[in-house]
């Protein structure tokens, strides 16, 4: 693996002194991270009809990020593990009294207004529930019995349950997709898997009537988004629109008819992705596509060289979410998934989910950083 | 391996590294799938998707339904639409906003004081679409066209919007239609009001705008690069495989209880005066008459005006916007005992003919408060008859304290009382009927949930605590003239398919009706109200003189104002806003009523005085339409 001779993670003291290594810095995440997120204001200018304002939040949001992520990386794996069931209950917690307390914007109980900021205790289940079945198993033998098996999906469900009520159904399928890659990495058997995954399709009629209409609308629109070009088939069909007339080579930085005369909707949010294909072409999208899989290489190589359960499953799990992040965004812009306003990570204009992300991988930076070198 | 208890880091490794394998060749394939999917959009289908992007650039054009007409009872139009010129804008054909907006002030077809709202307005909405931003003259639609090259995105059309031909008249009960507010946008499907720029705000307007709007429809117009049309009408489904064109359902047309010359009537009957009148048919509840005064005109809301109209039509002190029938709470004043008078008769807490001496004031037992007659009167001797007919405040005290509070405010709830009359539009208020559970409720200090005996005294002449509506009293009118069927009062009569032209009728709401009393004790009362109206001492004698058939009724009169143990009411000492306010209560013809009437006159001086002439003009305005001819008994 090419990432692995990219081993720059040296600290001033190099590991020389034992239990003390100085600032961990993992630089490959760090430059690929800089690299989407630069690419990413590009066309968020660009997005949002070259106003500075957004983008000088924008900025902020990723130097909070960027914070986040050098505090995550000087924890050792340990102490995450320690704090992870606070951390776990705090979220669980917090998702209780936005039910009952919560602010509504855009008509969902989603935002805990903290005076400051606005904040949604659902991003923080995006990395609490990952953390919860890695801090389950363990001390446990891998891979897990059936009975373990129940209890961790009782860790993934309960917070999706609360999120689809908010009601929130793409972070909520997002935060199961978390809690679930690591029930997979912990190394469940593949029969289980083909059980389970029997058992999950036919919960899906059951999930269905749970859906609120305007969900149920987002799937009808998907199947056939020309039924209702004037409501919520407007947004897919513009953005497919925006895509296609992309070609391979783009139409122009700030050339984006689709985007600039704002026949695109939500552009610099959920439907960036759209942006970004109109005005580089497919040669930008694979250019972006290309430094997502480095940073889910880099993640998944990270996995593979920790040394403990804990670590191993939480840098395996956090670096497959944020590919499905990716997937799932792409997906619904381009028309393979229905809409479920997942934006598209470190590049969306968007607050919480910028911070989580970049704290997800300072634990990954952390993880890396303070292994120990004496086997080596 | 199923016997191991202990932990295998080798083995752990491995098999979390083929997980972790599994999951990266995962990774590549739905990446993959991915950008399979962005090769077919951009280089496979590039050539379409560009073409419906760039080359020949469409639009969707929402076809807005017409809204539906409002006729009252009679086939009269009381609410319609009229053609008129409005200017539009196309935000994505907008080069710059502000300046386009300014130059649109400087020739005086936008006012500028509502610069940043209109802004808003068009940020908000799609950038197709088309948003109105106010309404033309024919004077300044000719100085827009001739200078119609100079505005990129903005342009004039033809539109319909609403017409109240009568004006202030009936403006409470039919309410108006206004621009779409960004709280309104809350409430509706966007999409089905994307080519509506007005919505009903208050009234039946509001309250059947799911009828009157109908379903938009859509046409996709081609238009050359810089947004102009260059082929109307739709482009084949075959053509783009896209879209179909479809034709808006108009709105349903509505036919109200309301009769306009009933209405007008009423509406001159109280003059300059604050105050409404509610006429109802007692047989099925329909409203003939809802006027509040001083009322306003609902095509200015129609046509849009500046704000500094809307402030100071809000803030006129004599509330014009304030719909007095429905939301104005008052004592009722003595409108309130043939209700209590056939409360007490059902409990039997008085005999019909039991006769009390009335010296002009009152004390209950052991307590030195004199509870007064309203003007000071002395009636002498008098019976139950004599008491509704000429008012005797003494006699419905003592009737009060005899049948206890929770009597007295049972038989008005019964009525109606205390609770909105379920009448089809928004905005009733409950009033109150007070009963010591009621005090209990709603006073927090527990020294101020104590009822006192006092407290009941008062409630039987209508003071106190006791609050009613316009609504409510004529409400309750109705359900007394109908000898306890009781009917939800209702302003939509029935609906009319624009299409098929093809009426449905709606039934009369009809509600549990009140079966306590005989038919021995709704005569008495009846015929003590017919007294009120007829017989010499009746509070309104003079002003039902030389009506062909007879009126019940009853005066009412609510002191705004304490006055005094030892003062007397000295209308000439007393500011106008002060002054009593007069109620009257009515339903004729007495032996079959076909009209009931609660009349509030805010501080006209009393019920006889203010009340019972406005009700006389209303009778006669009804009875004068039907050409009413006395049936010899």
């Amino acid at each position: 693996m090419s990432l692995a001779s990219l081993e720059w993670s040296r600290s001033a003291t190099g590991g020389r002194k034992r239990g003390f290594r100085g600032f961990v810095v993992d630089m490959p995440l760090l430059l690929i991270l800089f690299a989407i997120v630069g690419l990413g204001m590009v066309v968020l200018y660009s997005a949002v009809s070259a106003e500075s304002g957004l983008l000088v939040r924008q900025a902020m949001r990723f130097a909070v990020g960027l914070g986040a992520f050098f505090v995550m990386a000087q924890i050792p794996p340990h102490y995450l593990r320690l704090f992870t069931p606070w951390m776990y209950f705090l979220g669980i917690g917090l998702l209780l009294f936005v039910a009952v307390e919560g602010q509504i914007g855009k008509g969902a109980q989603r935002w805990l207004d903290l005076g400051v900021v606005t904040f949604q205790p659902s991003e923080l289940l995006k990395l609490a529930v990952p953390m919860m079945c890695a801090w389950f198993m363990h001390e446990r033998r891998l891979p897990p019995t059936f009975p373990q098996l129940m209890v961790m999906a009782l860790i993934v469900l309960t917070p999706a349950l609360l999120i689809v009520e908010q009601p929130d159904l793409g972070t909520a399928l997002l935060v199961i997709a978390g809690g679930g890659i690591t029930i997979l990495l912990a190394g469940i058997s593949v029969r289980l898997m083909v059980v389970l995954g029997g058992l999950g399709l036919a919960a899906l009629p059951v999930l269905w009537t749970f859906m609120h209409d305007y969900q149920k609308a987002r799937v009808f629109t998907f199947l056939n988004p020309e039924s209702d070009p004037l409501g919520t088939g407007y947004n897919i069909i513009q953005s497919k629109i925006a895509i296609g007339s992309g070609g391979l080579f783009g139409v122009g930085w700030l050339n984006g008819s689709q985007s600039d005369l704002g026949f695109l909707p939500e552009r610099s949010t959920d439907f960036i992705f759209a942006v970004m294909a109109e005005e580089f072409g497919l040669l930008g999208v694979c250019l972006l596509l290309v430094l997502y899989l480095a940073l889910v290489g880099r993640g998944l190589y990270i996995a593979s060289q920790a040394q403990d359960t804990f670590s191993r499953l939480l840098a395996g799990a956090l670096s497959l979410t944020f590919f499905v992040y990716v997937f799932v965004n792409a997906g619904m812009v381009s028309g393979l998934l229905p809409i479920v306003g997942v934006p598209l990570p470190l590049v969306s204009a968007g607050g919480t989910s910028m911070v989580t992300i970049m704290a997800g991988f300072g634990m990954l930076a952390s993880i890396h950083g303070h292994r120990k070198l004496l086997a080596a | 391996m199923a016997g191991l208890q202990f932990k295998d880091p080798w083995q752990e490794q491995r098999l979390f590294l083929s997980r972790v394998i599994a999951a990266a060749i995962l990774v590549l394939l739905l990446s993959g799938v991915l950008v399979t999917r962005l090769v077919q959009l951009q280089i496979l289908d590039h050539e379409r998707f560009t073409e419906l992007s760039q080359g020949n650039r469409f639009r969707i054009d929402p076809l807005p339904p017409t809204r539906g007409i409002i006729y009252d009872r009679n086939g009269i139009v009381i609410a319609e639409n009229r053609p008129n010129w409005e200017l539009v804008a196309t935000a994505e054909q907008i080069d710059n906003l502000d300046r386009t907006l300014r130059s649109l002030e400087a020739l005086g077809l936008v006012d500028p004081a509502e610069h940043d709202e209109l802004r808003k307005l068009i940020r908000s909405h799609r950038g197709f679409e088309r948003v109105k931003l106010t309404n033309l003259t024919e004077e300044q639609a000719a100085t827009f066209a001739v200078r119609r090259h100079l505005f990129s995105g903005v342009d004039i059309q033809e539109a319909l919007s609403r017409y109240y031909p009568f004006g202030d008249t009936a403006a409470h009960a039919i309410g108006y239609v206004s621009s779409i507010s960004e709280t309104d946008l809350e409430r509706i499907d966007r999409s089905n009001y994307a080519g509506t720029s007005h919505i009903g705000k208050t009234g039946i307007e509001r309250a059947y705008e799911d009828r009157l709007h109908g379903q938009v429809g859509y046409r996709q117009i081609e238009v050359n690069a810089q947004g102009r049309v260059v082929a109307g009408g739709a482009r084949g489904a075959g053509d783009t495989g896209e879209f179909e064109s479809k034709s808006p359902s108009p709105g349903e047309n509505l036919v109200l209880s309301l009769d306009m010359k009933l209405q007008i009537a009423a509406q001159e009957a109280l003059g300059d005066f604050r105050g409404a009148v509610v006429a109802i048919d007692p047989r099925n509840g329909d409203v003939l008459a809802l006027v509040s005064t001083p009322s306003f005109d609902p095509n200015r809301f129609a046509a849009g005006m500046t704000r500094r109209d809307y402030v100071s039509l809000n803030t006129d002190p004599d509330k014009p916007l304030f719909n007095r029938a429905l939301a104005g709470t008052y004592p009722p004043g003595s409108t309130v005992k043939p209700f209590i008078a056939l409360t007490a008769l059902q409990h039997e807490a008085v005999a019909p003919e039991h006769e009390i001496y009335c010296p002009g004031e009152w004390r209950l037992p052991g307590q030195t408060h004199r509870y007064r007659e309203g003007r000071g009167g002395v009636h002498g001797n008098v019976g139950l008859h004599e008491a509704i007919v000429r008012s005797c405040d003494v006699y419905f005290y003592q009737l009060a304290v005899a049948m206890g509070i929770d009597n007295l405010s049972s038989g008005l709830t019964a009525f109606g009382f205390g609770a909105p009359t379920g009448l089809d539009i928004s905005g009733e208020q409950s009033g109150i009927v007070p009963s010591p559970e009621w005090k209990k409720r709603n006073f927090s200090r527990r020294e101020d949930q104590v009822w006192f005996p006092g407290e009941t005294v008062i409630t039987g002449i209508g003071q106190g605590y006791v609050l009613v509506t316009p609504i409510q009293l004529a409400s309750a009118g109705a359900t007394f003239a109908a000898r306890g069927a009781r009917f939800a009062p209702r302003l939509l009569l029935g609906t009319e398919n624009t299409v098929t032209g093809e009426m449905t009728l709606l039934e009369p709401h009809a509600l549990p009706s009140i079966e306590d009393h005989t038919a021995e004790h709704w005569q008495f009362v009846s015929d003590a109200m017919v007294g009120v109206t007829s017989e010499t001492g009746g509070t309104a004698l003079a002003q039902m003189k030389g009506l062909e058939f007879h009126v019940a009724g009853k005066t009412g009169t609510a002191q705004v104002i304490t006055i005094g143990q030892d003062e007397k009411y000295r209308e000439e000492d007393i500011e106008e806003t002060q002054r009593d306010h007069g109620l009257f209560l009515a339903f004729a013809p007495a032996e079959a009523p076909r009209i009931a009437l609660g009349i509030v006159v805010e501080n006209g001086g009393g019920g006889a005085r203010a009340a019972a002439p406005v009700a006389r003009k209303v009778l006669d305005a009804f009875f004068a339409a039907e050409n009413y001819v006395a049936s010899e008994p």
